[in-house]
């Protein structure tokens, strides 16, 4: 307890920048999968091939590369300077973003093709198709994997400790720093997590119940 | 001084072909059916009815010969066919109602979306429609949870929702138990009534009878009967079709 107390300042500021490195990740990362899904889908030949690389490249990718890219190779390019805190997020968006396009594709999949030819019958555009009829149905069918790749970005977040972010990846060197009884320090960091976790699972079961009944 | 033109058939199909891979499907299709006109569509399964209706929306697209809707050329994938399809009606074996929505959002959700109607108008429209088909009271009910006589006439009132010049229909009642057929039957012999032209690839001999104007009888991807339904079921002239009507009207 004494550890928790000691540090509460650096347990509060670290995860409260990794409540935030997570939140602009998921939306970012939410909304970045489905568009890179709706490329995987589409009848244009050149975005579906552009999808698939991306998918493959970024998918195959070790999360520390993406995080080195951005702190050492993205500077050279001139293009906008990112914080630490900004290429994290960049980071962590695109990388999450070839997951959660898997999953939205893998839920599209299951959507018979019934509901899309009848929405072609009665005038619907593609997008209109997609955004109206498929997709609704498809992010049903994923709400438990979906949650689940969110739960592993949540832990992802760590990672931007070794690059200038003092999220609650980087609590763990402050404890060691100074000595600090690192069995009770860590088992803290894990309480945290999980305590993180817990209203992800609980939106998860809400809309699952939600949906099942609205069908 | 010029006449003024006759008005164009609502649905005109020449020289049409149609290929999966290398099976033939529709042979060399030419077909006029005049404003008005109620088309039933036979024959034995796989001899192309199902896609010769689907051609006529462009959810097949086809190989060879031109289709027109209304005397217009059906265009390209894109927001012109989108515009087309608005225009035409289709109601399916399998109802293909939209799982996620209500009924009553399933009859507004295309004349919001493609016709800018404002929701309210649409609403209003849907309860109208729904009320003729009979299932007013299912409005807030999902999908799942109507028979499936009442799923297919949510599909015929979400179709009719878009005012349709022409409607399409693909085995309505092939997939309904025998009880609820009936009850499908009678929305399609009002809306036939009525004066909507209308194009029905059915085995339901009782409604050929009574409300189309002409039975098609489709083989092997070719027309191979085009009459009256009294003279089809009567005499009808190749062996192909009596073949098919012998089988039909034992069970
Ligand atoms: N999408 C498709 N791909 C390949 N073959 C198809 C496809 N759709 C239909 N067919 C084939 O085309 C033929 C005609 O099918 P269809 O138009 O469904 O016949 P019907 O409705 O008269 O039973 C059948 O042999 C069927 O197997
Ligand atoms: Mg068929």
């Amino acid at each position: 307890m004494s550890v928790l107390s000691t540090y509460s300042d650096l347990f509060l500021r670290a995860f409260g920048t990794t409540i935030q490195l997570f939140l602009y990740s998921a939306v970012g990362s939410l909304v970045l999968g489905t568009l890179l899904a709706m490329l995987r889908v589409s009848p244009v030949p050149v975005f579906r091939v552009t999808g698939t690389a991306y998918v493959t490249l970024v998918r195959n990718t070790p999360l520390t590369l993406v995080f080195f890219f951005f702190a050492f190779a993205y500077p050279l390019l001139k293009i906008v300077r990112l914080d630490p805190f900004q290429g994290a997020v960049v980071a962590l968006t695109l990388y999450t973003s070839a997951f959660i396009c898997e999953v939205v594709r893998s839920g599209i999949n299951t959507v018979p093709v019934g509901q899309a030819e009848a929405s072609r019958a009665l005038g619907l555009t593609f997008g209109q198709m997609l955004f109206s009829v498929v997709l609704p149905q498809a992010m049903r069918s994923v709400v438990p994997p979906l949650v689940s790749t969110l739960i592993a970005l949540l832990k992802n977040t760590t990672i931007a400790a070794g690059f200038s972010v003092s999220d609650a990846g980087s609590i763990s060197y402050v404890l060691s720093d100074e000595g600090a009884n690192m069995l009770v320090g860590l088992s803290w960091v894990a309480f945290c997590f999980v305590l993180l976790v817990i209203p992800l699972t609980l939106v998860q079961r809400a809309l699952e119940k939600r949906w099942s009944v609205a069908r | 001084m010029t006449a003024p033109t006759p008005a164009p058939p609502m649905i005109r199909m020449a020289g049409v072909d149609k290929f999966f891979g290398p099976l033939h499907v529709l042979k060399e299709i030419t077909l006029e059916v005049p404003k008005g006109q109620v088309v039933v569509v036979l024959g034995p399964s796989g001899s192309g009815k199902s896609t010769l209706c689907r051609t006529i929306n462009r959810l097949e697209p086809v190989d060879k010969g031109t289709i027109e809707v209304d005397g217009q050329p059906l265009p390209a994938e894109g927001k012109e066919l989108a515009r087309l399809r608005a225009d035409v009606g289709m109601v399916f074996q399998s109802f293909n109602l939209f799982a996620h929505k209500s009924i009553v959002d399933n009859v507004m959700l295309a004349p919001v979306k493609v016709r800018r109607t404002p929701a309210a108008q649409a609403r209003k429209t849907a309860m109208e429609l729904l009320e003729r088909v009979g299932i007013a009271n299912q409005a807030e009910k999902y999908p799942a949870q109507l028979s499936g006589g009442q799923q297919q006439r949510a599909a015929i009132a979400r179709a009719l929702a878009m005012r349709p010049k022409v409607m399409l229909f693909d085995e309505p009642t092939s997939a309904l138990d025998p009880e609820m057929v009936q009850e499908v039957l009678d929305v399609m012999t009002t809306l036939a009534k009525e004066g909507m032209t209308m194009l029905v690839v059915t085995h339901e001999m009782g409604f050929a009878r009574k409300a189309a104007d002409r039975v098609l009888f489709m083989a092997d991807g070719e027309i191979v009967e085009d009459s009256t339904p009294e003279a089809f079921f009567s005499a009808p002239k190749s062996n192909r079709a009596k073949d098919f009507l012998g089988k039909i009207l034992t069970h």
